[in-house]
């Protein structure tokens, strides 16, 4: 006995009836198992319907993959209504993944070459819509057939099946490009469409075909046609012109049409008139009211930026003003095309409202922005000042968003550019203290505070209001940034180095310094830890040396290596003497042989502090400074060696917190052309008179040297 | 090889341009005067999804291959970006690699993707061309006529586009076929034998 089965729409009322999701399920289930059960029957007369009901509920997402096989029966019955929904469920059902899809090429077949229209189109429309490259293998002949048939409702359909089938199986070019050049010549508008996309399809596949069709001139062809052809190019110059100007634009269909003129002019290679005819069409899309219009008018825009800058630059002022657009697309889309225009003449101005947007703009644009920023900044900065002043901008209005390298970038700038060093290190002052949370802003200002601490504490400058800083409150700023939680490790770390540099900088007493100092010395973190240590150490053994350690960063070539703003780290490559550096032997190896010096006299040696006989002194392994001689002392330097451009000098301080010291330190240069090798030096100090004993032993122009001598002339201040 | 999706990534907001790197290359990459080369289309028109403002899919064309699964995927998350969308936003966004186009009319949804070299404006006229289709055949239409009659909007979308392309440009012939189409399909469903009705012929 047949059940009556629901009818679609009522089951459609049953379902929107259903007032939870689990309701709904219910009753889809109850109804999905009717289905089945009458899919099993295998009743034909209500099959359609169970099919029907079927796909609705697959649009719901419920599965429906039982119904595959009834789709093949629906398509293979002699009823329309079954063919209609059959081949709708085949759509819908099957695709190229699963083997059943190739069951209904036969019955495609069978359709295809019936006489009955609605029939066809079915097939047709089903095959261009899911049809596998096998299925239009099999399938080609007959869609050739229908081709050209008599019924322009058939042949239009023929036609983009024939697109499809290419899409698929490019070797079919071969069989549907015969009979274009026929179709060409039908009056049927929708045979002529046909026929044009169809031409597209193949002239994009094979540039063969392009022989056939040279003198077609319709739009969208043209663009295929007239790319890399120069001849067809010229011959549409004057069309695309008439149509650009003779194109109604009071409604969308009009900007449609001139939309598709600009890409085509854009894609051939059309004259230059024609190419700013483009561009002068898109900057009028700028204005106009509807957005979709403006937005394919930027992204129009930033493909001819660079090939038709000129004429861009005009529409400039449009194209800023789309920055204050409110819908992010848009707006992303002009900042693109805003950085892309700044030139050097246009720079200020243009960041003067990339700036202002960047302090606007949403966040996912944030970082694009503040790169564009700086990058146009690198480029045509018309002078560092304000180079440093737009860096400082972006690091305080965005400084999360920006690259790594910008602290790197800017401390270089800053660097090199000596007159500015007194600005920069107040205006990075003012800005720290006012907020010490933009890292990159914090690290940049602290390696500036800690270079140029003297110069901010001196007072004026007169590209600044003058402002009175006192040292306590540039300690106190550092040691906020030390302290507080929002500062990274690294920052923390630039923090600590400043302040260690400030112990030279600053006049008054370091205690403040070497507190904190002391302090970190049992920091968690181990990189400061260390550093810390060191700088303690500094303090309490080697105080001697802090202010050459500490000195000024000599000025770094932009090009060369990046500078690190850590003076601890940097391996520099300016070098201030002309000296080739002579490798150091560890110094271990030279303390037992002092003793031979000494006319044999035995006993422990005790030199405080080792005399390192390579150029800089004992500096080497700690920092790598070029030569610079400690500051010039009280106490002349004495040269006490000289041979064939090898030199050693002698130089004398006594640190003021233990006059009782004499430091001498021996710095040995080779002014020659030749390297010298295994260098040794040796010094020994008879207790009284106070003079040096020195042996020299090293490898020069090929010979080996030893020179044994002693250093009498000690001037008189070095004397006790 | 079967035309198939170009690898996606899982964000589903504003465009990749981060893959091309820097602004700079990528407006350096997008021309030169010269065309790039174009990657064999799959269709222009890559899908037609319809829904409601709660989500609900009302109509779904595709006219690629896609399993079940990328369907289902693509369909929610598209919806939900576009759904997201404030009124004032334009109709184009770029999504994955494609560029959606999308229209509100009343409380449904219209929306297409294309591919990168297709006329984004076009689209628009092709979504309001299938609109003003729906209109005429159901008289004022509105979306219960198309929650009631999907089979219907499905057959007269496949009149107006097939595989992807528009195949007919006069609203009469649109028309006029699926009329055609209507009176076969009354034709057979007319009383036939009581030997048919019961399953014997």
């Amino acid at each position: 006995m047949v059940v009556p089965s629901l009818k679609l729409q009522d089951l459609i009322e049953e379902i929107r009836g259903a007032k939870t999701q689990a309701q709904e399920r219910e009753v889809i289930q109850k109804e999905c198992a009717h289905i089945r059960a009458s899919f099993r029957d295998g009743d034909p007369v209500h099959r359609h319907r169970q099919l029907a009901k079927l796909l609705y509920v697959h649009m719901l997402g419920y599965p429906a993959h039982f119904g595959q096989m009834e789709c093949l029966k629906l398509i293979a019955s002699s009823r329309f209504t079954d063919k209609r929904v059959g081949y709708l469920g085949a759509m819908l059902l099957l695709d190229e993944r699963h083997d059943a899809h190739l069951l209904i090429t036969n019955s495609i077949k069978n359709d295809l070459s019936q006489g009955i229209q609605p029939v066809q189109g079915l097939a047709l429309c089903t095959l261009s819509t899911m049809g596998s490259a096998e299925m239009c293998r099999d399938l080609a002949p007959e869609v050739e057939k229908l081709l050209l048939q008599p019924s322009p409702y058939v042949r239009k359909k023929a036609i983009l099946t024939a697109v499809h089938m290419i899409r698929k199986v490019p070797e079919l070019s071969s069989v549907f490009l015969p009979p274009c050049a026929q179709l060409l010549h039908e009056r049927h508008h929708g045979i002529l469409l046909g026929t044009i996309t169809l031409i597209t399809e193949l002239c994009e596949r094979s540039p063969a075909a392009l022989r056939h069709f040279r003198k077609v001139q319709i739009l969208r062809l043209l663009r295929i046609l007239g790319r890399n052809h120069e001849e067809s190019s010229e011959t549409m110059n004057d069309l695309l012109a008439q149509v650009a100007t003779n194109t109604d634009t009071s409604r969308n269909a009009g900007n449609a049409v001139l939309f598709e003129t600009v890409l085509t002019i854009m894609d051939i290679r059309s004259a230059a008139g024609l190419r700013v005819l483009a561009v002068n069409i898109l900057g009028r899309f700028l204005l106009n009211s509807d957005r979709n219009i403006r937005y394919v008018a930027l992204t129009s825009l930033l493909r001819l930026v660079q090939s038709d800058h000129s004429a861009v630059q005009r529409h400039r002022p449009t194209v800023v003003e789309c920055l204050r657009e409110t819908d992010a697309s848009l707006s992303r889309r002009a900042l693109e095309l805003s950085l892309a225009l700044v030139n050097s003449s246009n720079v200020r101005a243009m960041m003067q409202e990339l700036q202002a947007f960047l302090e606007s703009c949403p966040p996912d644009l944030r970082a694009d922005c503040a790169s564009g920023i700086l990058l146009a900044a690198e480029r045509f900065a018309p002078t560092k000042r304000w180079h440093i002043d737009t860096i400082l901008h972006v690091l305080t209005t965005a400084g999360t968003h920006v690259r790594d390298d910008a602290v790197a970038n800017l401390t270089q700038l800053i660097g090199g550019a000596q007159e500015l060093h007194a600005y920069s290190v107040r205006r990075l002052y003012n800005a720290l203290a006012e907020d010490i949370s933009q890292q990159p802003l914090v690290q940049v200002a602290a390696w500036c505070i800690g270079e140029y601490g003297d110069l901010l504490l001196a007072g004026n400058c007169e590209e600044i209001e003058p402002l009175q800083v006192d040292e306590e409150e540039v300690l106190a700023l550092l040691e906020k940034v030390l302290q507080s939680h929002m500062s990274l490790p690294a920052t923390r770390g630039y923090a600590l180095t400043a302040l260690m540099k400030l112990s030279t900088r600053l006049c008054g007493d370091n205690n403040r310094i070497r507190q904190v100092v002391s302090i970190y010395g049992s920091c968690l973190d181990v990189e400061l830890q260390q550093r810390a240590v060191e700088y303690d150490t500094l303090f309490r053994k080697y105080d001697h040396m802090r202010a050459a350690i500490l000195e000024k960063m000599p000025l770094v070539e932009r090009d060369g290596p990046q500078a690190d703003e850590e003076a601890k780290e940097s391996k520099e490559a300016a070098q201030l003497s002309e000296a080739a550096p002579v490798p150091t032997e560890p110094q271990a190896s030279q303390l037992l042989d002092l003793l031979d010096l000494l006319d044999g006299a035995s006993g422990d040696v005790q030199h405080p502090p080792p005399l390192d006989p390579s150029p800089g002194g004992a500096l080497i392994h700690l920092l790598d400074l070029p030569c610079v001689p400690p500051p010039p002392a009280p106490i002349p330097d004495l040269k006490v060696f000289e041979r064939e451009g090898v030199q050693l000098n002698l130089s004398f301080i006594r640190p003021p917190e233990n006059p009782a010291l004499l430091l001498i330190t021996v710095t040995a240069t080779n002014f020659s052309e030749g390297d010298v090798t295994h260098f040794i030096c040796q010094a020994a100090v008879p207790k009284a008179p106070l003079r040096l004993k020195l042996r020299l032993t090293y490898d020069h122009f090929h010979q080996s040297v030893q020179e044994i001598f002693e250093v009498n002339n000690l001037p008189v201040e070095s004397w006790q | 090889m079967p035309a198939g999706f170009p690898p996606h990534s899982t964000t589903a907001s504003l465009p990749q341009h981060s893959d091309r790197g820097f602004p700079f290359a990528a407006a350096a990459a997008a021309a030169a005067g010269q065309a790039p080369p174009r990657p064999r289309p799959a269709a222009a028109m890559q899908f037609m999804l319809l829904f409601s403002r709660q989500g609900k899919l009302r109509l779904q064309k595709w006219y690629v291959p896609l399993s079940d699964k990328e369907k289902k995927k693509i369909t929610r998350e598209l919806v939900q970006t576009v759904l997201a969308r404030k009124p004032k936003m334009c109709s184009f966004l770029e999504w994955r690699d494609l560029k959606i186009v999308y229209k509100r009319y009343a409380s449904l949804y219209f929306c297409c993707a294309i591919e990168d070299q297709d006329n984004e404006l076009i689209t628009l006229e092709i979504i309001h061309r299938y609109v003003e289709l729906l209109d005429k055949y159901f008289g004022s239409v509105c979306e219960l006529d198309i929650i009631f009659n999907f089979e219907k909007a499905y057959f007269i979308l496949d009149e107006f586009l097939l595989g992807g392309e528009v195949q007919e440009t006069s609203k009469k012939n649109v028309l006029k076929a699926i009329e055609q189409a209507d009176l076969l399909q009354e034709e057979a469903e007319t009383p036939r034998s009581v030997l048919e009705e019961i399953g014997l012929t």
